[in-house]
């Protein structure tokens, strides 16, 4: 029987290579900025945002959206600001924000709304209204990345320069920060707060290994991200595991694999390098 | 004649609280266009500082910075903010970052904003252009981190290149290339200023600096003396730029700067010098 008969299966492949697509792309520049602890802490601080959402009774894809995008500039701003690293900023803040959440939960026991599917995730719980939603934020994304592509490698590549050359640093990062919360806020369903740190680092890094080319690197990682969320997903469904783990679990193998090609590639270059 | 910019009486200092600490006071400098001008002086002197001062990278704590207000805009084009073409130090540059020659060398286009992530036809034209002039073109394919010194160098330089500068501004291009790599990068530089570019950059090395480079601000949080490298390369001026015993010899036409090493005489050093004013 093809999984593909169930609609929510239907549902769940089509946001989990959407979502895949999305964590490969602002992947990369998360890694390339040093800043790969930043989708962990994130994710931390959105649930903050999504618990203090139900409470108030915001719409969550706009209240935990506008907490993660605080979050993120937050963070940017004492990095620059202060002398805190942003690995010490990132901790912080997002863990901070995480304890709202817990302390919101704890408070008010009377919560019908289980939040373990912000936490693990429940990509079978993805509804029509969701690939509509996740669909028009991963559109927005994209065109946002690739308006602003040149900016944002020079901003990525070496952010003082990039000012002298007239490129709008400040703006590039906010608009970054924006794009970033929106990666977070549209995979929290699918992948759960623990297990987007990873969806948004291996592909980029995965890709990495096997060019020096950004361009590339961005292409690479994107497609690492929507195959392992199309395989992973039918993993899920014959191997009978929860899904984000098993996509998460296939792009740290797809990692394994590059990092042997990579290591052969150098082996045979010394090689040849001996022999001529 | 106005020059290119100005800095009048201008001052920095760090903000860090209760121990801010004055970088550069009193500086008076100004670059005419087509000038091609070194600043030296010891580490921590305010080179560095005083390059981002001019490039807008800071702002001064003290005195003013002012662009050419006469420039005459080409061709019917608006006035426009003076260009810098930047080139930083080679050891800030992350050289495991994946990019390419021609991905570095694209980046100084950044300013000619268009909504599409590629570049234009006119920008790949000005890519060939920089490449070969830099004789670099047979390498634009190829990671950053795979070239030698002398052409990372030359990697920046076509970056600042292609930006069309009214002003280059370099932080210590010679540091950290072999003697021969660092020659050639100011032969190369000599022959953009040649052709009118001004050019404004910082070095250690006061060698290359006296026979390269036509004008020389002597500098250790004040300018201590500026002008042509035979007026301003004398024992007096460097022991009060590098607070340090500094030997200036006239050899040939040619002026030879050493520190003075400790418990030797200049006569160990070379035989009959002619001592520098």
């Amino acid at each position: 029987m093809s999984p593909f008969e169930f609609e929510f299966f239907r549902n769940g492949s089509i946001v989990a290579v959407l979502i895949g697509g999305l964590c490969g792309l602002i992947g990369v520049y998360v890694v390339l900025r040093g800043m790969s602890y930043i989708g962990h802490g994130l994710s931390h601080a959105i649930f903050g945002g999504a618990v203090v959402s139900y409470v108030m009774q915001w719409n969550f894809y706009i209240g935990a959206g506008a907490w993660g995008f605080l979050a993120a500039l937050l963070i940017n701003q004492t990095v620059r600001r202060t002398k805190i690293g942003a690995d010490a900023a990132i901790g912080v803040i997002t863990t901070a924000s995480f304890a709202i959440g817990i302390a919101l939960i704890s408070r008010y026991r009377k919560f019908t709304r289980n939040f373990d599917a912000a936490l693990f995730g429940n990509i079978l719980g993805v509804t029509p209204d969701d690939v509509i939603v996740i669909a028009a934020m991963t559109l927005v994304v994209f065109l946002l990345i690739l308006v602003m592509y040149k900016q944002l490698l020079f901003t990525t590549f070496d952010r003082e320069v990039a000012q002298v050359y007239g490129v709008r640093t400040e703006w590039i990062e906010t608009l970054f920060a924006l794009a970033l919360a929106a990666t977070l806020i549209a995979s929290m369903q699918v992948l759960g707060v623990t297990l987007i740190a990873a969806a948004l680092v291996v592909p980029a890094i995965t890709a990495r290994l096997l060019t020096d080319n950004f361009n590339r690197m961005v292409a690479l990682s994107v497609g690492i991200g929507a195959f392992s969320g199309f395989a992973g997903m039918l993993i899920s469904f014959y191997a009978d595991v929860a899904s984000g783990a098993s996509i998460v679990l296939l792009q740290a193998s797809l990692f394994t694999l590059a990092i042997s090609i990579a290591a052969i590639r150098k082996r045979t270059e010394r090689l040849m390098h001996t022999h001529i | 004649m106005h020059p290119l910019i100005e800095l009048r009486n201008v001052a920095f200092t760090y903000d860090l609280g209760r121990n801010s600490v004055p970088i550069l006071q009193h500086v008076d400098l100004h670059l005419h266009a087509g000038q091609f001008a070194a600043v030296v002086g010891p580490s921590g002197a305010g080179k560095t500082t005083l390059l981002k001062l001019v490039l807008g990278m800071l702002h001064p704590t003290g005195g003013v910075i002012t662009t050419d207000p006469t420039r005459i805009p080409i061709l019917g084009e608006k006035i426009r903010p003076l260009r810098m073409g930047y080139i930083p130090q080679l050891e800030t540059v992350d050289w495991n970052f994946p990019v390419t020659v021609e991905q570095v060398v694209l980046m100084g286009r950044t300013r000619q904003y268009s909504l599409w992530p590629w570049h234009s036809k006119q920008d790949y034209a000005m890519l060939a252009q920089v490449l070969t002039e830099m004789e670099i073109a047979h390498l634009a394919k190829r990671h950053i981190r795979e070239l030698s010194g002398g052409q990372q160098q030359r990697v920046f330089l076509a970056r600042a290149l292609i930006a069309e500068p009214d002003l280059l501004v370099l932080d210590e291009p010679t540091s950290g290339v072999d003697m021969r790599t660092a020659q050639n990068v100011l032969h190369v530089l000599a022959d953009l200023n040649k052709r009118g570019m001004t050019i404004l950059m910082t070095t250690h090395d006061l060698n290359l600096a006296a026979a390269h480079v036509p004008w020389i601000v002597c500098l250790n949080k004040r300018v201590i003396a500026q002008g042509k490298p035979e007026a301003v390369f004398t024992t007096e001026n460097l022991n009060q730029t590098y607070q340090s015993d500094m030997l200036v010899i006239r050899q040939d036409g040619m002026l030879i700067i050493q520190q003075k090493p400790h418990g030797h005489t200049y006569h160990d050093l070379v035989p009959n010098p002619v001592l520098g004013h």
